[in-house]
């Protein structure tokens, strides 16, 4: 863990912007291998502790007995400039957090969700939640070596997606193949913002 | 992290070993802060140098007030300290009331004002 002085004396300039960017799709796709090959620093994980009984309830004393379950997800962070972070969240792969989903989709600017061509079902889940939720996303199927590989119309009918919906291939492992991936969801979602503006100012 | 076993006497281990104490006794019992909502990126910095302990303050928070010396987002704090989220949000309630941090919550999409953070973010990825 790094201590070291800050280059800016604390609390003397303003914070700058923190901006999140999920990475979604089936257990064992690569989600924390993207996050880790385009972060500054090797992945962090946090953990939210779960207790059923905790829900609506300030005082939790008493509880200590009852069923706790945490749901772990990895994290990274790219520092843009001085004014400007980036976070980008694994999500926990099993469908029953999904609450934990709805808590990191608030205010995130767009979504991966990486695809597995050999386990594409495994994706879904993540695909209809974006889509339902309206959040911005991209499809990059991650190519396993040993993996039949399919052109990205092939991928993107089976998945029956949206034709704007970018599809693309990537290498999880390499930094720049993942760096595409996050510039092409950023281009999406400027697009997607864009395109919903307009919309609102013709109503 | 894993609900203990019913022993009492916990033996003394250092860090590495990860947190000895349940999440809530470290907050009291506590699962809210008393001020602020603290969001995952949430970035937070402390405004003191450092903190003389005092009533109230225990070492979790004086360790935050540490590690925020670096501007840290909440999520960052949280595996730094090895300890779930809403811990952290509880202590971070607890130094925010005493103004020994300050906080700056997300902004969100629909309130940009125009692609400059977009595009920022692109020039800025395409850079690295």
């Amino acid at each position: 863990m790094d201590y070291g002085h800050s280059d800016r004396p604390a609390g003397a300039t303003p914070l700058p912007t923190a901006i999140k960017i999920l990475v979604a799709g089936g257990f064992g796709v690569g989600k924390t291998t993207m996050v880790g090959a385009v972060s500054e620093t090797r992945p962090l994980r946090t953990e939210e502790v779960l207790t059923e009984s905790g829900v609506g309830i300030d005082d939790l004393s008493g509880v200590e007995g009852k069923t706790t379950t945490t749901v772990a997800m990895d994290f990274g962070r790219i520092t843009i400039s001085d004014d400007l972070v980036l976070y980008l969240f694994g999500t926990p792969g099993q469908d029953r957090f999904w609450f934990v989903w709805d808590e990191l989709a608030l205010g995130a600017i767009g979504a991966v969700v990486l695809a597995d061509t050999r386990r594409l079902a495994d994706c879904f889940p993540s695909i209809d939640y974006f889509e339902g939720r309206g959040t911005p996303f991209v499809v990059a199927v991650n190519c396993f070596q040993d993996a039949r590989k399919y052109r990205l119309d092939e991928v993107q009918a089976a998945l029956n997606l949206d034709p704007g919906v970018p599809v693309l291939l990537c290498d999880a492992r390499q930094r720049e193949s993942s760096k595409e991936v996050l510039v092409t969801l950023m281009e999406h979602a400027m697009k997607t913002r864009e395109a919903r503006r307009r919309a609102a100012s013709e109503d | 992290m894993t609900v203990q076993g019913e022993s009492a006497d916990h033996q003394w281990v250092d860090d590495h070993a990860g947190p000895v104490v349940r999440p809530y006794a470290v907050t009291r019992g506590r699962a809210r802060p008393v001020t602020g909502t603290f969001d995952l990126i949430s970035l937070v910095t402390a405004t003191q140098a450092e903190v003389t302990p005092e009533v109230g303050l225990g070492p979790e928070h004086l360790a935050i007030v540490g590690l925020c010396q670096r501007i840290q987002s909440v999520a960052e704090i949280a595996a730094h300290l090895d300890l779930p989220v809403g811990t952290i949000r509880v202590l971070l309630g607890d130094l925010a009331a005493r103004s020994l941090v300050q906080v700056r919550e997300p902004q969100t999409t629909a309130g940009l004002p125009d692609n400059s953070i977009f595009e920022a973010v692109i020039n800025g990825l395409r850079a690295l």
